[in-house]
C-alpha cells in the first residue's frame, strides 16, 4: 500500500473513531449549534456594533462560532485524543510497525479538519438559512483559504498540545484553559465593540483565534469588499502553526508516560 | 562418539524422508546451530561444519561427526522435526543467527537495568527470557525491538541495528507488548485489518482471526472483548505482517490457568511457522513448554543459559527431601546441622534440596528412628522446574 492510500485509510479510520464516540462528536459539533440559538435567542436580532460594522447578532455570531467549532473539533479534540491515546500505549502499539509516524499524525489532523470542515460548513449553512446572514459567491474562496489555514493551525496546535501534556488527564484541562479564555478575548463569545480595555485587544491580537474569527467573519460581512482576504491576520496564524510544528517536532512523545494512571492502571492489575 | 550415534539414531527416526531440501542442518565450529536449506548453509556463515545431513542424491546422510553434544542434537532434532511436521519449503527459513547481542547495558540514571548481556538467537528458535520482575527482560526486548535506546553494547536483529533501523525494519518484525492499548472504538477485523496495511506481506485478517480463535467476536468492538480476548487481539496484531521474528513479551502474565495453555497452544502454532519466536515471562514453566532455549536474567544480569534439561543439569542439588517436621523437645541442630543439602520450612513441613540424596536420607531416617519417631509422608524427588529457578535467581519473586 503506498503512503497516499495509507494516509486516505488513516483519515477514514480516524473519522470512525470520531463517529463512534459520541461525546467528542457533541463537543464539537453539537455544541457551537446550541450556543448558536442560545446567543441569538437571548440578545436578541437587533444589530450592534462589532469590528466589522453595524450588523445582526446573527451575522456576529455566526462565523464566531462556526470558527470555534473548527478550533474545538482540531485543537482540543486532537490535543485530547492523542494525549489519551498516548497513555493507553496505542501510540507505542504504531511505532512498533512499519507505519511512518508521520501518516499516523497526518491520519488524526486531517481527520480533525474534516471533521472541523462539516462543523464549519454546517454552521454557517444555519446562519445563513435560519437567521439571514450575508453570504456572497465572490466571498466564498476568502472564506475557505481561512478555514484552511485556521483548521490546519489549529490542527498543529493540537498536536502540540498532546507534546506539551503530562498526562492524558492533564489533556482536557489544558485544553479548556487555554481555549476558552482565548474564545473571550477573541471576538467569540463576546464582541469587543470598540470599548474593551486596549491590553486585552493586545492579548487577542497575539493569539490566533481572533483573528481565526475576524477573518472568517469578513468574509461574511456585508460591508467588506470582495476577495475580503486579510493577509496580516493569515500571516499571524501561520506563525502560530509553525510554533505548534516546532513543538510537537520538538516535544512529542510515543511512549507512555511513566506512572500515567492508565499505565499504572495496567500493570497493577497484571501483576497483582 | 557413542552419544553421537545415539543422537544420530534419533535424529534420523525422527526425520524420515519428510524435509524437502538439499541440506537442513549443521552444527558449527562454536557449537551453534546452523538450520538453513540450499547447499551453502554451512558455507554462508564461514565456519566449516561438524555434523551436516542432507540428501543431497541420496537418502539422509549423517557426516563429519566428531564432537556434537547431546543437548545441542536435541535442540536439532525437535527443531527438525518441526520443520517435517510443516513440510516447509526451502523459502520458509532463513539462515544463521536471527538476533545478536554483545555487552548490552542499559542504565537509568544510576541503576543498570541491563548489565552486560551477551547472547545469540538463531532463525527459527524459540528464545525465551526469563526472571522475575526488574530483572531486565522487558527492558532488553524493548531494546532489540527499537523501543528504547540502549546505553552501550553491540545488538543486531535480522542483521539491524533496532536504535537506526527503519521502517523496513519494523516491517520484518513483529511485535505483542506487555501495555500496548488497541483502538477500543474497532471491531477486531477492522483493527487489524488497519494496523496490517503498512506490512509489504501480510496475513489474511480471517486466517488470523481464527488462529488465535476470536471467529465468533470478528465483528465484535474491542471494548466490549475480556482482557483476555483483548490480549489475543495483541497477539493478531503481532503477526498481521507475517513477520520472520516475533518478541512476546510476557504474553500470558495475568491469564488463568487455562487461558495460559490456550495461548501456548496458539504460540506453539507460531513456532511450527517457522519463526523466530523471543519471549520473555516470569513463568519457569511456560519457558519450559514453549522455548528451545532459555535465558535466565536476574537483576540485569544472565544467571543461566541453556535448554531446560541443560538449566537443570547445571545445578549441583537435583533431589528434594521432604517430610512433616514431628514434635520435637530438643533443637533441630542434630538434625539439620550434618546435612549436605540446604533445608527450609515451610507449613509445618521441612524441605531439604540436596545434591547427595542418599547420605542425607540416611542421616535423617537415622535421626528419626533413634528417637522414635515416624515422618509423616517423607518423600524424595527430582527437584521441580520451579526449584531451579529459585536457585538460579537466587530469591523468590518479588510480588509487585
Amino acid at each position: 500500500m503506498n503512503n497516499v492510500s495509507l494516509l486516505l485509510l488513516h483519515i477514514r479510520a480516524q473519522n470512525r473513531i470520531f463517529w463512534r464516540v459520541p461525546i467528542g462528536a457533541f463537543f464539537a459539533l453539537a455544541l457551537p449549534v446550541v450556543m448558536l440559538v442560545l446567543f441569538v435567542a437571548l440578545f436578541g436580532g437587533d444589530e450592534f456594533t462589532t469590528e466589522y460594522g453595524f450588523v445582526s447578532r446573527a451575522q456576529f455570531y455566526t462565523p464566531a462560532l462556526a470558527v470555534f467549532s473548527a478550533a474545538s473539533a482540531t485543537y482540543t479534540n486532537i490535543g485530547i485524543n492523542l494525549a489519551t491515546r498516548r497513555d493507553e500505549g496505542i501510540l507505542r502499539r504504531v511505532r512498533g510497525t512499519p507505519l511512518p509516524p508521520w501518516i499516523y499524525l497526518g491520519g488524526v489532523v486531517g481527520s480533525g479538519v474534516y471533521v472541523a470542515m462539516m462543523g464549519t460548513a454546517f454552521m454557517t449553512a444555519l446562519g445563513v438559512v435560519a437567521y439571514g446572514v450575508n453570504i456572497e459567491l465572490a466571498k466564498v474562496p476568502a472564506m475557505m483559504l481561512t478555514f484552511v489555514v485556521g483548521s490546519a493551525v489549529f490542527a498543529m496546535l493540537g498536536v502540540a498540545l498532546a507534546a506539551m501534556a503530562s498526562s492524558a488527564s492533564a489533556a482536557p484541562a489544558l485544553a479548556n484553559a487555554t481555549l476558552l479564555p482565548m474564545a473571550f478575548i477573541s471576538n467569540v463569545f463576546v464582541s469587543f465593540e470598540g470599548e474593551a480595555p486596549s491590553w486585552l485587544v493586545l492579548a487577542g491580537d497575539i493569539f490566533p483565534l481572533r483573528h481565526f474569527a475576524l477573518s472568517y467573519g469578513e468574509a461574511l460581512s456585508p460591508f467588506s469588499d470582495a476577495p475580503a482576504i486579510v493577509w496580516e491576520r493569515l500571516g499571524v496564524m501561520l506563525l502560530w502553526g509553525l510554533l505548534g510544528a516546532l513543538v510537537a517536532w520538538r516535544k512529542f512523545r510515543w511512549e507512555p508516560s511513566v506512572g500515567s494512571s492508565t499505565t499504572r492502571g495496567r500493570r497493577s492489575r497484571r501483576q497483582r | 562418539m557413542i552419544g553421537d550415534l545415539v543422537a544420530h539414531h534419533q535424529l534420523e527416526a525422527s526425520l524420515g524422508h519428510q524435509v524437502r531440501g538439499d541440506r537442513v542442518c549443521g552444527v558449527a565450529e562454536d557449537h551453534r546451530l546452523e538450520t538453513g536449506l540450499g547447499k551453502s548453509s554451512s558455507a554462508d556463515v564461514g565456519v566449516e561444519p561438524r555434523a551436516v545431513f542432507g540428501n543431497n542424491g541420496s537418502p539422509w546422510q549423517w557426516t563429519h561427526v566428531t564432537d556434537c553434544s547431546t543437548p545441542r542434537l536435541e535442540i536439532v532434532r525437535h527443531r527438525l522435526a518441526r520443520v517435517a511436521a510443516m513440510n516447509l519449503t526451502a523459502d520458509r527459513i532463513t539462515e544463521g543467527a536471527a538476533i545478536e547481542v554483545r555487552d548490552l547495558v542499559k542504565h537509568y540514571g544510576d541503576t543498570k537495568a541491563v548489565d552486560g548481556v551477551s547472547f545469540a538467537v538463531d532463525a527459527g528458535e524459540v528464545f525465551a527470557i526469563l526472571g522475575p520482575n526488574g530483572a531486565g527482560k522487558s527492558t532488553t526486548v524493548e531494546i532489540l525491538e527499537g523501543h528504547r535506546q540502549r546505553s552501550s553494547g553491540d545488538v543486531a536483529v535480522l542483521g539491524l541495528d533496532p536504535a537506526t533501523a527503519g521502517r523496513a525494519f519494523r516491517d520484518r518484525i513483529g511485535v505483542v507488548l506487555q501495555e500496548a492499548g488497541i483502538d477500543r472504538e474497532f471491531t477486531v477485523r477492522e483493527v487489524i485489518d488497519l494496523y496490517g496495511a503498512p506490512y509489504s506481506t501480510r496475513r489474511p485478517t480471517d486466517e488470523l482471526i481464527e488462529l488465535v480463535e476470536l471467529s465468533e467476536k470478528a465483528d465484535e468492538r474491542v471494548a466490549r472483548l475480556s482482557g483476555g480476548q483483548q490480549r489475543r487481539v495483541d497477539l493478531a496484531l503481532g503477526l498481521v505482517g507475517d513477520p520472520e521474528v516475533i518478541f512476546l513479551d510476557e504474553p500470558t502474565t495475568g491469564f488463568d490457568p487455562a487461558a495460559r495453555r490456550r495461548s501456548w497452544d496458539i504460540v506453539r502454532n507460531l513456532t511450527s511457522l517457522g519463526k523466530t519466536v523471543v519471549l520473555t515471562t516470569h513463568y519457569m514453566e511456560e519457558a519450559e513448554q514453549l522455548a528451545d532455549r532459555i535465558l535466565v536474567l536476574a537483576r540485569g544480569s544472565i544467571v543461566a543459559e541453556g535448554t531446560a534439561a541443560e538449566l537443570r543439569s547445571g545445578l549441583d542439588t537435583d533431589s528434594k527431601i521432604t517430610f512433616g517436621l514431628p514434635a520435637v523437645d530438643e533443637p533441630l541442630a542434630a538434625l539439620l546441622d550434618p546435612l549436605v543439602g540446604t533445608s527450609r520450612g515451610r507449613d509445618r513441613r521441612l524441605e531439604i534440596l540436596t545434591p547427595a540424596p542418599t547420605a542425607d536420607l540416611a542421616h535423617i531416617t537415622a535421626w528419626a528412628t533413634a528417637r522414635g519417631l515416624e515422618l509423616e509422608s517423607l518423600t524424595v524427588s527430582s527437584i521441580d522446574l520451579e526449584d531451579v529457578y529459585l536457585q538460579l535467581v537466587g530469591e523468590p519473586e518479588v510480588e509487585a
